[in-house]
């Protein structure tokens, strides 16, 4: 398997299936040159009439999105960043996610929604925002959230095929990490967790950016004896519950960690999941680690200082092994 | 005989108007008899813009309508009886029950669906507008909306996006005078709706919308150009709304005698048939039998729809996302 960045798995993806697919296009601002670092190259081998650049107007080429997908293009469209959702919300909220259910099934819009999340980027608190949990609460709309250039390929590769619309929410600062990808297009189901580690004393759910910083802790909790099994449900929405419920059934311990929101987010949600279904097998109170609830900040010492990382894990996951109603079973 | 219209042609736009007439009032009757739930916008006055724009529309051209579309609809070829089952909520409505006045669509006939969204839909027709070119396909593309969502940002960035892109949409603004209460004169910047439009470089025309000979002529020269290949176009008709924003509004906004004018006026079905009878391109009796059996058509809708079941609680969980 080709070693590849994320930037060019994701390319990968799409130069795939725009080959395979007349029906595909990709629409955005500056996807020609490819402003984000992924689209260039793309207009060269498919053509300025399916790498379509658009003026700087959201609220209208992500509703024309909605409206050509709904009479037979697949349109895979790029919001630079997830923070300027705001001006197009409505095309998103009322459009993209209810159009199949107002209309009794008669309207399927097989649609992709790339934009980017997450901070690290010194972008401050308007281009640096983790908003996957804000997709996933609105119902009609499936969401996905890669970590590694494996799965940001095969997810996309799938979101693309899908019937439905699907929103890609590409960590930023995960672009130029390298992993190996399949040569083969190989589309990985949209509703499938995967798990990155196993083990035996607790479950580390974790998305995007904060799966490497849950790896990262485990090598060093592992040295305390502690082998945490590390769970990357890739999607919010359908959420694997299944993978995640099995895992804290076998550990009894859950940790959480997301960029997103501390309230109302993925850490959250899940949480909830197994607070309500499997809440005899807690040997302890879930933990949620996630970015204190502010903007992001610019600094680099405050943005720093903000976002979640292994220290916290390490930090957190001793005392929930130590501590709970059973005691110390790691 | 008319110029440009045979009789066949005058007789559809006839059966056109009235059967729009028809089905409004018989919504409007459901409404204040409390079989309707929630709110329903009725077109009453308007009924000359749809059938003179969809006059020169194809089967297969898609449009996209607001909260006050069952006029759109019902030019567009819509079954009555399907629509007349969905505003009351019903299972064999057109969308299931799960739409609504608000969400009418029919896929089959290019409604691709009305929104309660106000400009919303615009950015949508500009999509079936790009997907009828990047398909190849000579279907075009209608957004309708109101003076109130003529100051929407959606549709200023929508004409934008579809003159900059010479893309077959056409704009059809009904302006009737009142963004939902308030006078459109007392939060728009400009009276001439057609020139702000040109402004962001496509024609627009602006005509008297209860004249649907007037409708009829600029739909025809505005279609044509778009059907060429030539970009998109804009038609801003002046109408009247007979009923309130939604039916049950006490219109107090709104001095009563300007209703009351219009209906004596700007009636579009009075002012066609005064003119085809004065010209004597159609006779009383026969324009007389089609409005009756709209009627007809329309009470016998209502009638299905109060004897259809309600949709049956496992389609609740249905189409919202995945297979099921």
């Amino acid at each position: 398997m080709p070693e590849m960045t994320m930037a060019e798995a994701i390319a990968a993806a799409l130069d795939t299936e725009m080959a395979h697919d007349p029906h595909v296009i990709l629409l955005g601002e500056d996807v020609r040159a490819g402003a984000m670092g992924v689209t260039d190259g793309l207009v060269a081998r498919h053509g300025p009439d399916r790498v379509i650049d658009m003026p700087i107007s959201e609220a209208a080429f992500i509703g024309a999105a909605v409206g050509a997908a709904a009479t037979g293009l697949r349109p895979v469209v790029e919001l630079m960043f997830a923070d300027f959702i705001g001006v197009c919300f409505d095309a998103v909220l009322n459009q993209m996610a209810k159009l199949r259910y107002m209309t009794g099934g008669q309207v399927r819009l097989p649609l992709v929604l790339r934009t980017t999340i997450g901070a690290g980027d010194r972008a401050a608190a308007q281009h640096s925002q983790s908003l996957h949990h804000l997709f996933t609460s609105i119902p009609g709309l499936k969401c996905v959230v890669p970590a590694t250039p494996a799965d940001a390929h095969g997810l996309l590769l799938a979101a693309i095929r899908d019937p439905d619309p699907v929103i890609v929410c590409e960590h930023k600062m995960l672009y130029p990490s390298r992993g190996a990808v399949p040569e083969a297009p190989e589309p990985i189901p949209l509703d499938e967790a995967r798990t990155v580690r196993p083990g035996r004393d607790l479950t580390i759910v974790a998305y995007a950016a904060m799966v490497h910083q849950a790896e990262a802790a485990v090598v060093r909790l592992a040295a305390e004896g502690i082998e945490a099994e590390i769970i990357d449900p890739r999607a919010t929405a359908p959420l694997d519950a299944t993978a995640i419920l099995a895992s804290v059934k076998r550990t009894g311990r859950l940790i959480v960690v997301d960029e997103g929101a501390a309230r109302c987010g993925m850490a959250a949600d899940i949480v909830a999941l197994v607070s309500t279904r499997a809440f005899d097998a807690l040997k302890a109170p879930p933990v949620m680690i996630t970015p204190p609830h502010t903007p992001v900040p610019f600094a680099p010492a405050l943005e720093d200082a903000w976002l979640p990382g292994a220290d916290a894990i390490i930090a957190t996951a001793p005392r929930l092994c130590a501590g709970g109603k059973e005691g110390g079973a790691c | 005989m008319n110029d440009t219209l045979a009789q066949e042609d005058l007789l559809g736009l006839w059966r056109t108007m009235v059967r729009i007439r028809a089905f409004e009032e018989c919504v409007q009757a459901e409404a204040r008899a409390g079989r309707v739930p929630g709110h329903v916008h009725l077109s009453l006055g308007q009924e000359a813009v749809a059938a003179g724009v969809s006059f020169h529309l194809e089967r297969d051209d898609v449009i996209t309508t607001t909260h006050r579309g069952h006029g759109h609809a019902i030019a567009k070829g819509v079954d009555a009886t399907a629509m007349m089952a969905e505003i009351l909520g019903r299972a064999n409505g057109c969308c299931g029950g799960k739409g609504g006045s608000m969400h009418i669509a029919d896929a089959e006939h290019g409604l691709l669906s009305a929104n309660g969204i106000v400009g919303a839909n615009a950015p949508l027709a500009v999509g079936a507008a790009l997907s009828a070119r990047q398909l190849g396909e000579r279907r075009i593309a209608v957004a309708w909306i109101g003076d109130g969502a003529s100051n929407q940002g959606a549709v200023f960035e929508s004409l934008n996006l579809a003159a900059a892109f010479a893309l077959p949409c056409l704009f059809v603004i009904e302006d009737n005078g009142y963004g939902e209460y308030t006078p459109r004169a007392s939060v728009t910047g400009t009276d001439d709706l057609a020139a702000r439009i040109r402004g962001f470089g496509l024609p627009a025309s602006h005509i008297d919308g209860s004249d649907i000979f007037a409708v009829e002529a600029a739909a025809r020269t505005a279609i044509a150009r778009i059907r060429e290949g030539e970009g998109p176009a804009a038609i801003v008709a002046e109408v009247v709304r007979f009923s309130g924003h939604f039916e049950g509004d006490t219109q107090t906004y709104r001095p009563s005698e300007e209703v009351a004018a219009a209906r004596r006026e700007r009636d579009p079905l009075s002012r066609f048939r005064r003119r085809v009878l004065e010209a004597g391109w159609l006779d009383a009796a026969t324009l007389d039998a089609i409005a009756a059996a709209a009627r007809n058509e329309m009470a016998a809708a209502a009638m299905a729809a109060h004897e259809a079941p309600s949709p049956p609680a496992e389609t609740l969980l249905r189409d919202v996302s995945g297979e099921v």
